[in-house]
């Protein structure tokens, strides 16, 4: 008995019965209608004893991204795996609060974790594609869930991968090893792995931490470009991509050794206008 | 040159001296394989500088004594015994380190492995005894004689199969974290993630594996002596006694003289090539891995 993720209600919320109209790709138009799909209330997660992030309540936007901001430690690497439940993987991690995505209470005990994170996909720091060929690594997750036809696969391969503006790059090699790649466009096939799930949520975590200057660059181009179509939750430590590519922010802070959210708001404010002094410092290069 | 070496040890005599302990165990270890085949070509090249080498595979059958040295049925029976205690293992193997990493309780597949590690540790003779008292009755009762190409896959399966196991769970516990998780996050099934993932990126540790439980497979000797049989022939089921290679050194050795004699060195020869080119190619699968 497990309970369906209901695909349904993420395209139809319960603030409007109105289907919600998403931008293609390419010209990643600005929504921002602000019109929350998840909504986190008062969230813990401890590991064992150790408590690591408490009391979260904050609201993420359809169709924006919204940046997690704060030192290394503070949990949001935590709160960022509890919106797939990638914390149940984790031995003596305990989650408690609420929080509803599209309406449905994702903390369910017996929610269909796989569905769940077929809508909320994430992205690692690390770039993982599969010691697969580049074509596997698309297909594969597909396969999985229920698409064998080849000329569906074909077309969808090549779609994701233009999508992520590898297409060009990998059409002649994509029976080629995919760890044969450079680390940033690895990145990016794990965008397109992710993307041709076709998920309503993107979780990233430090995307671009491990990808020199230039690659960096390009996937936050591509991160950049998914606004408006995607819902995008993104860790980051780089406080000038978080502004560049963010339209609201999330400060958080270790307070007594515990993660806490200190200040969340658009981005612009954060940034310019922070209401909270902690905020201002770390903002400003002074602490953190 | 002499500037890199240099700059690459230090110049501290107690430096000096285990590098040249070292080296000269090193040294010593492949003079002593080097050394072992030229002995094996050596006393074999009586024989070998006589008969034509494809006699040894087309003579209708082993006797020495009348110039007779077709080692083609004892190289069959060698090879289709350990090929079938390959499959046997391997799927055995394979599927009980699946089971520990992914789904045992961590208690139940500790003691697993230990059992696994345990049973790499019981004497080759223990299994033969335990085969030729338990085993070959049994399939003689239903397919006699009982001694059998069978009873040997059998109780080499036993044999290789810790091996197998242990090798296959080092391969998959080296299966880095980042992948498993990738799996999950894309909604992929425990099933999905071992079949599509987990397997293809262990791989390399798992054949090679393979290959060395092949090659102590193919080197096995007491254990097949006692419940196989021993009859020189083509075997036509898996019910018909055979002899090994290896199995025929054993019995005849003891005397064994002349061309005879350097006709189980010839045996051993190819026993040993065998050995060495599994062995080969068990490290270039294991430096695929690393590569990989």
């Amino acid at each position: 008995m497990t309970q369906a993720f209901d695909r349904h209600t993420l395209f139809f919320p319960e603030t409007d019965g109105e289907a919600y109209t998403l931008g293609p790709l390419q010209s990643g138009p600005l929504c921002c209608v602000p019109e929350p799909l998840i909504r986190v209330t008062n969230l813990s997660v401890s590991y064992g004893n150790h408590p690591a992030l408490k009391d979260v309540t904050l609201d993420i936007y359809r169709g924006c991204i919204t940046a997690l901001i704060g030192p290394s430690g503070c949990g949001k690497t935590s709160f960022l795996s509890v919106l797939n439940r990638l914390t149940d993987m984790i031995p003596g991690c305990r989650v408690e609060g609420g929080i509803r995505i599209g309406g449905q209470d994702i903390l369910a005990p017996r929610l269909d974790v796989s569905a769940l994170r077929r809508e909320v996909s994430m992205i690692f720091q690390k770039p993982n594609p599969f010691p697969l060929s580049i074509r596997r690594n698309i297909e594969m997750p597909l396969r999985e869930h229920g698409m064998k036809k080849r000329a569906d696969l074909d077309e969808k391969l090549e779609r994701v991968l233009t999508d992520v503006g590898l297409w060009a790059e990998v059409k002649d090699r994509l029976d080629k090893p995919a760890l044969a790649l450079s680390g940033g466009q690895q990145q990016r096939l794990c965008i397109a792995r992710a993307l041709a799930l076709e998920p309503s949520v993107l979780l990233m975590d430090e995307p671009c931490s491990a990808l020199d200057p230039l690659s960096s660059g390009v996937v936050e181009d591509l991160i950049g470009r998914l606004k408006g179509r995607y819902t995008v939750v993104i860790v980051t430590h780089n406080l000038a991509q978080a502004r560049r590519i963010a339209n609201y922010a999330a400060f958080f802070w270790l307070r007594e050794r515990v993660g806490t959210l200190v200040e969340f708001g658009q981005c612009r404010q954060i940034f310019e206008a922070p209401a909270h002094d902690l905020t201002a410092a770390y903002v400003n290069g002074a602490r953190g | 040159m002499i500037w890199s070496k240099r700059s690459t040890s230090s110049p501290s005599r107690a430096d000096a001296r285990l590098a040249g302990l070292c080296s000269a165990a090193a040294g010593l270890v492949a003079a002593i394989l080097l050394l072992i085949v030229l002995f094996l070509l050596h006393e074999s090249r009586p024989v070998l500088q006589r008969v034509e080498w494809l006699r040894f595979l087309t003579d209708a059958s082993w006797h020495p004594a009348e110039g007779l040295f077709g080692l083609a049925p004892m190289l069959w029976a060698t090879l289709v015994s350990s090929a079938g205690a390959l499959l046997l293992a391997g799927t055995l193997g394979v599927a009980s380190a699946l089971f520990c990493r992914f789904y045992a309780p961590p208690s139940a597949s500790r003691w697993f492995r230990r059992l696994v590690a345990l049973l790499a540790g019981i004497p080759s003779v223990v299994f033969g005894f335990w085969g030729l008292t338990v085993l070959v009755p049994i399939i003689a009762s239903w397919r006699p004689p009982g001694a059998s190409l069978l009873t040997g896959i059998l109780v080499l399966t036993l044999m290789i199969l810790p091996t197998v196991a242990l090798i296959a769970d080092a391969a998959l516990a080296a299966v880095p974290e980042i992948y498993l998780r990738g799996a999950a996050a894309l909604g992929m099934s425990r099933s999905g993630t071992i079949l599509g993932v987990a397997l293809p990126a262990a791989k390399g540790g798992i054949i090679a594996g393979i290959l060395l439980a092949a090659g102590r497979a193919l080197g096995e000797t007491m254990a097949v002596l006692m419940v196989s049989g021993n009859v020189v022939q083509m075997p036509h089921s898996l019910f018909d006694p055979v002899r090994t290679l290896t199995a025929n050194i054993a019995l005849e050795m003891a005397y064994a003289t002349g061309e005879h004699r350097a006709a189980l060195f010839v045996s051993g020869l190819v026993l040993t090539g065998l050995v060495i080119l599994l062995a080969m190619v068990a490290a270039r699968f294991g430096e695929v891995r690393h590569h990989g």
